[in-house]
């Protein structure tokens, strides 16, 4: 099987590459034009994120990036179909997931400009840190989805109160035991947990075929829960499968996985090199199926917003890259002294000796400095 | 005043943590109807249902991931690592996300979650049941690691580890989990972080903790019968350790001996010795010594005499040290 070509039996597509929308026997989009002219502001302002965070590595002010270019159907459309109540578990890419939560974008940047490890208030944003450890977050999600279970969120029948989780993760994720054991807790308690997988075809430099050898939706059967492979490049389609899942939790139905096929357009991070391990055919094939130029086509060819709302969208989209550029580069660190406060609720002497050891040595050099 | 081994005493320290604060959980394979393998959590299911007495699928890193996730939703989860050897496939979500995700939240979110591993060898069984893992977490910035050595400090620390915000690994020393003791539910407990001088004596230090703190004191009387007058302190917690309790005691006897079931190599002795060493300095009449397990992954059973301190061992370092 390619890995990069969906059987299109198996893949849910509202809304083709060219930007003309089609049915599905199971899954509708129905939502307003209005809303999916708010899906194409979503996702044209996360890639205009991701270019002003990439250049802004490539100038010195990240440490590092890790780029959604290309997944922005799949963050925006998994986004928007969250509840009020609902919690999201995310990976460290999911940055449109976060614009759409209203994380602010600049405490996305502290932790690649390595001023701290995620600036967010995850409780507020009910955005939790970004997790690097790969697919850990799966379990805290279900763990979390358990907890809501046992809270009495899950299937009173009202939309005030349920609430359910999302798990994101990628398709190099799938290998691991932590993702498979997130699957058989999950299963085991049936709990609320939507398990999204943004299959982007490579983790690193590996192509999917390394992870599996059958497509990833199907893996959810062997854990008893359903999965549905959807076209991860059509935000509509992502958001039709993604409400109906979460509503399936909420409802106390249970588990469900999600493969969102799409494709990492750039480096997996600002320090790799796709050029050493995939063929540029296969970037250009991709290019044909950008999730945001279909929605454009569809917009335009529809007539439901005018020019000027392209136009109004792109300016607002550079202003918000420049004050991200404007508060990125003023970013500092916290301090080596502040950070000793962070590591226990109930702080231990020998830490507390060291903290104070530390300022002392540290204030020697101040009073130094001051005395010349 | 009651008399309970120890493995009731720590059910009833369960027993009474869930009826005190309902977000308390307990996770963990075969912790409910069986009451777990060595039946620490007898009962506990019956009494207050499956939906906080939570038998899990069998897998480590699930039920500590899992957990993790609960405390982010103001639940205090006790989860059971059934065996020591059984804690490495956990390690990740231990080490990374329950030690370090106050950290990385600025402060903001607590890991309230206790992870109870009986350890320690001595029972005869089969390999991996008998490890000493606590170097490993003591190492580890973020987890506090705690051990009892008699049934009232394991009835009350594992309410204190319960009511701690910050994540506690509780080590059960499986060899003494029928040993007898008096428990006073009524007392007021000594601070969990903090160590204990379980007999007084003035010739040489024994630091110990867990199931070598019985060893120490069986040595300690045999010494006696020499006239020789040994201290030994119960360190109860390993991380923090309680460096003034420590230090007090070598001022006083100026010559200690650390005693583990853990493998010498960089073990709470390596650490122990070190502070005497920047405290005691001037006290010191001989070198700090260690009896510990050597180091060798744990042996086959049929050897783990010859392996773990003992009584003897205990006297043979005590004799070197009074040799300086």
């Amino acid at each position: 099987m390619s890995t990069t070509t969906a059987d299109e039996t198996d893949l849910v597509q509202l809304l083709t590459p060219e930007g003309v929308r089609v049915e599905h026997p199971e899954y509708e989009f129905t939502g307003s034009d209005e809303e999916i002219a708010g899906h194409l502001r979503d996702m044209v302002l996360g890639r205009r994120l991701d270019t002003e965070a990439t250049a802004l590595q490539r100038q010195g002010e990240l440490g590092l990036w890790a780029s959604l270019l290309g997944q922005e159907a799949a963050q925006v459309g998994s986004a928007r179909a969250l509840g009020p109540n609902d919690v999201v578990f995310p990976t460290y890419r999911e940055h449109a997931v976060a614009l759409c939560m209203g994380v602010d974008p600049i405490d996305l940047l502290g932790l690649f400009r390595g001023v701290d490890m995620g600036g967010w208030d995850a409780e507020a944003t009910r955005f939790r840190l970004y997790t690097l450890v790969i697919g850990a977050q799966t379990l805290h999600a279900c763990g979390y989805a358990m907890a809501l279970e046992r809270d009495g969120l899950v299937g009173n029948g009202t939309k005030a109160e349920d609430a359910a989780v999302v798990a994101y993760f990628g398709d190099g994720a799938t290998s691991q035991g932590d993702v498979n054991e997130a699957f058989v807790f999950a299963s085991s308690y049936n709990a609320p947990v939507v398990f999204f997988c943004q299959n982007n075809q490579w983790a690193i430099s590996e192509p999917m075929s390394r992870q599996s050898r059958i497509p990833l939706y199907q893996r959810s059967l062997g854990f008893g829960f359903p999965g549905v492979r959807v076209d991860g490049n059509d935000v509509l389609a992502v958001r039709a499968v993604t409400e109906r899942a979460l509503e399936r939790a909420r409802n106390g139905g249970g588990p469900s996985l999600i493969e969102a096929f799409t494709y990492r357009m750039g480096a997996h991070t600002t320090s790799d090199d796709p050029s050493k391990y995939r063929l540029a055919d296969e970037l250009e094939t991709w290019r044909l199926r950008d999730p945001i130029e279909r929605v454009r086509a569809l917009l335009r060819t529809s007539g439901s917003v005018g020019e000027s709302f392209f136009r109004d969208l792109e300016t607002e989209a550079d202003d918000l890259a420049a004050d991200l550029r404007r508060r990125c580069v003023q970013l500092q660190g916290p301090g080596l002294r502040s950070l000793f406060g962070n590591v226990y609720g109930e702080q231990t002497e020998y830490l507390a000796a060291q903290q104070q050891a530390y300022a002392e040595y540290a204030d020697s050099f101040e009073m130094e400095a001051g005395s010349r | 005043m009651t008399t309970l081994t120890m493995a009731k005493a720590l059910n009833a320290g369960l027993r009474r943590a869930l009826e005190a604060d309902p977000k308390v959980l307990l996770c963990g394979q075969d912790i409910g109807k069986l009451g777990g393998v060595f039946r620490i959590t007898e009962g506990l299911q019956k009494d207050f249902g499956e939906h906080r007495v939570i038998d899990s699928p069998l897998a480590e890193s699930g039920i500590v991931g899992t957990a993790v996730g609960m405390a982010m939703r103001g639940y205090r989860p006790v989860v059971e690592i059934q065996f020591d050897g059984f804690v490495f496939p956990a390690y990740d979500q231990i080490v990374s996300q329950v030690a370090k995700l106050r950290f990385r939240t600025q402060g903001r979110q607590s890991m309230p979650v206790v992870i109870r591993i009986p350890f320690g060898g001595g029972i005869g069984a089969v390999e991996h049941h008998s490890e000493s893992p606590e170097a490993y977490f003591s190492h580890t910035p973020g987890l506090k690691v705690v051990t009892c050595s008699t049934p009232s400090d394991a009835y009350w620390m594992m309410q204190q580890s319960i009511a701690s915000d910050d994540p506690i690994i509780f080590l059960e020393p499986k060899r003494r989990y029928h040993d007898k003791g008096e428990v006073d539910v009524d007392a007021t407990p000594l601070p969990l972080h903090q160590a204990t001088v379980a007999r007084e004596g003035t010739d040489v230090t024994l630091l110990a903790y867990g199931p070598m703190v019985r060893t120490c004191l069986d040595a300690a009387a045999a010494a006696e019968e020499e006239g020789r007058s040994l201290e030994v302190v119960d360190l109860r917690t390993l991380s923090p350790i309680d460096t003034a309790t420590v230090v007090r005691s070598v001022q006083k006897t100026g010559r200690a001996v650390v005693v583990h079931e853990a493998q010498q190599n960089l073990g709470l002795g390596a650490e122990l010795s070190a502070r005497i060493t920047e405290h005691c300095f001037y006290s010191l009449e001989a070198p700090v010594l260690r009896v510990a397990g050597y180091d060798m992954p744990y042996p086959p059973s049929r050897v783990e005499d010859e392996y773990l301190p003992d009584l003897d061992r205990v006297l043979d370092a005590v004799d070197r040290s009074l040799a300086h």
